[in-house]
């Protein structure tokens, strides 16, 4: 019998299980959160640069219209629309529905689907009325 | 071992069940397609008995040690090479502890002769212990998966070894304890936390009325409500894959304790059913479920925690109004 230096150690946890559609999307739908919650804070610069006048809403403007910028509120539209989604699938799931592991896939995909596809939509029809302008 | 017994087919063999209904993404003719529908099998999950054929990632990309203890890091062990004569092999790699000697765990490989051993993880895993190591320590009883001791993870989800088919692991394959167990050894986790969790939720019938001079009746549709959680084994893969449990673990209940809790909630004959429901309201014991859903994933006796913790959430909400 040898002295035990070590606790126990505890087993891997974060480190070896498997990504799944389930956790995927539960992190995701924190992570958009607080993504979004960064997103506040710009959309209130917006604003208080809208209320500075024209100078500081130019820049601003500019700022965002920038290639970077671009991609930056891309991936924000994204995100809104991944927490918006995936907050519904909670809403029916605190409704006790869809448990079932085939509506548990189900609905976890269309969620990735419709975030994309409303990404694209809200994307291509704001090109269109910026074209308007 | 007899020979004849073990290993004339690979596994598949004994497999029973066909598929269920095929997914509303496949029902349409466009779809039907043979080799794509297998693709889509990989991703589209409607039974927990579906291995994770593919993923985007095998695992989260995070450091290997992140937020590891320096005691439960894990390091390189030894390989252990199949017999010369061996043509059929296979290799496994599999997580050691051992308790003296004050070492820290380690990953040893074992190349298995596929010939000499039968379908399942666990027969791999006997044969070790038969013919290359007899230290390699795991816990295993009915090799039907009815008594949940050999529950364990495999290539990186949790299941039962004795009914997980050698040939649906990745190459090599990765054998870990349950996931976040303080370890006895090896493959041997410590149950006594999550089994004081059970004892929480009180697993028993109680009544007050008095006892009547013969059974407590219980008509048939009232016993049909306990259908799909009386069944559980608690081999607790479900409480031991719940990223909830990993960082709450402390005062989260967890899966495995939650499903009772329902079982006993809706049991016609019990009587507790408030107390019960004290009990459990409370920020961390049944609220640090976030309905991530990876015990529904796991259960290797396809059973629904998630849908059992939610119902008790419900019922919460309800007898407020």
């Amino acid at each position: 019998m040898g002295s035990r230096k070590h606790e126990r150690p505890l087993s891997p946890n974060i480190q070896i299980y498997r990504p799944q559609l389930t956790s995927v999307l539960s992190i995701a739908n924190r992570i958009t959160g607080v993504v979004l919650t960064g997103c506040g804070f710009i959309l209130v610069i917006w604003l208080v640069a809208a209320a500075s006048g024209p100078d500081a809403y130019s820049q601003f403007q500019r700022i965002v219209g920038s290639w970077p910028g671009l991609l930056l509120l891309l991936a924000a539209t994204f995100a809104f629309f991944l927490h918006l989604c995936g907050g519904i699938r909670h809403l029916i799931w605190d409704s006790v529905r869809a448990f079932e592991l085939k509506q548990i896939y189900a609905s976890g995909w269309t969620v990735v689907a419709a975030s994309l596809v409303l990404t694209l939509l809200s994307w291509v029809v704001g090109m269109i009325i910026a074209g308007q302008n | 071992m007899s020979r004849d017994a073990c290993s004339t087919t690979p596994g598949h063999a004994l497999q029973v069940a066909p598929p269920p209904v095929l997914p509303w993404i496949c029902t349409s003719k466009w779809c039907d397609l043979g080799d794509a529908m297998t693709k889509t099998d990989a991703y589209f999950i409607r039974s927990s008995d579906q291995v994770p054929q593919r993923s985007l990632f095998k695992r989260y990309p995070v450091p290997h040690n992140f937020g590891v203890s320096p005691g439960s890091r894990i390091e390189r062990g030894r390989t252990w090479r199949a017999p010369a004569n061996a043509t059929r092999t296979k290799a496994f790699e599999v997580y050691r502890y051992d308790p003296d000697g004050g070492k820290n765990p380690r990953l040893d490989t074992f190349e298995v002769d596929l010939d000499a051993c039968g379908p399942m993880v666990l027969n791999a895993l006997i044969w070790i212990k038969n013919n290359v190591d007899p230290t390699l320590t795991f816990r295993r009883s009915c090799r039907e998966g009815i008594c949940g001791s050999c529950a364990m993870n495999m290539d990186g989800t949790n299941w039962l070894a004795c009914t997980r088919y050698i040939d649906e692991t990745d190459t090599p394959a990765k054998i870990y304890p349950l996931a976040n167990m303080k370890i006895i050894k090896d493959l041997v986790p410590d149950l006594t936390h999550v089994l004081a969790q059970y004892e929480m939720i009180e697993p028993w019938l109680q009544t007050k009325t008095p006892t009547p001079g013969r059974e407590r009746l219980q008509a048939p549709e009232d016993r049909d409500k306990l259908d799909g959680y009386y069944e559980c084994i608690l081999c607790f893969c479900c409480t031991s894959g719940c990223p909830s449990h990993w960082w709450n673990g402390d005062r989260f209940l967890g899966p495995a304790a939650l499903l009772q809790a329902w079982r006993w909630l809706i049991d016609s004959r019990d009587e507790a059913t408030g107390e019960r429901l004290d009990g459990l309201e409370d920020p961390f014991r049944l609220y640090r479920c976030h309905t991530i859903l990876n015990c529904t994933r796991t259960c290797p006796k396809g059973l629904n925690p998630g849908k059992a913790i939610a119902e008790i959430k419900k019922m919460i909400v309800d007898r407020r109004s």
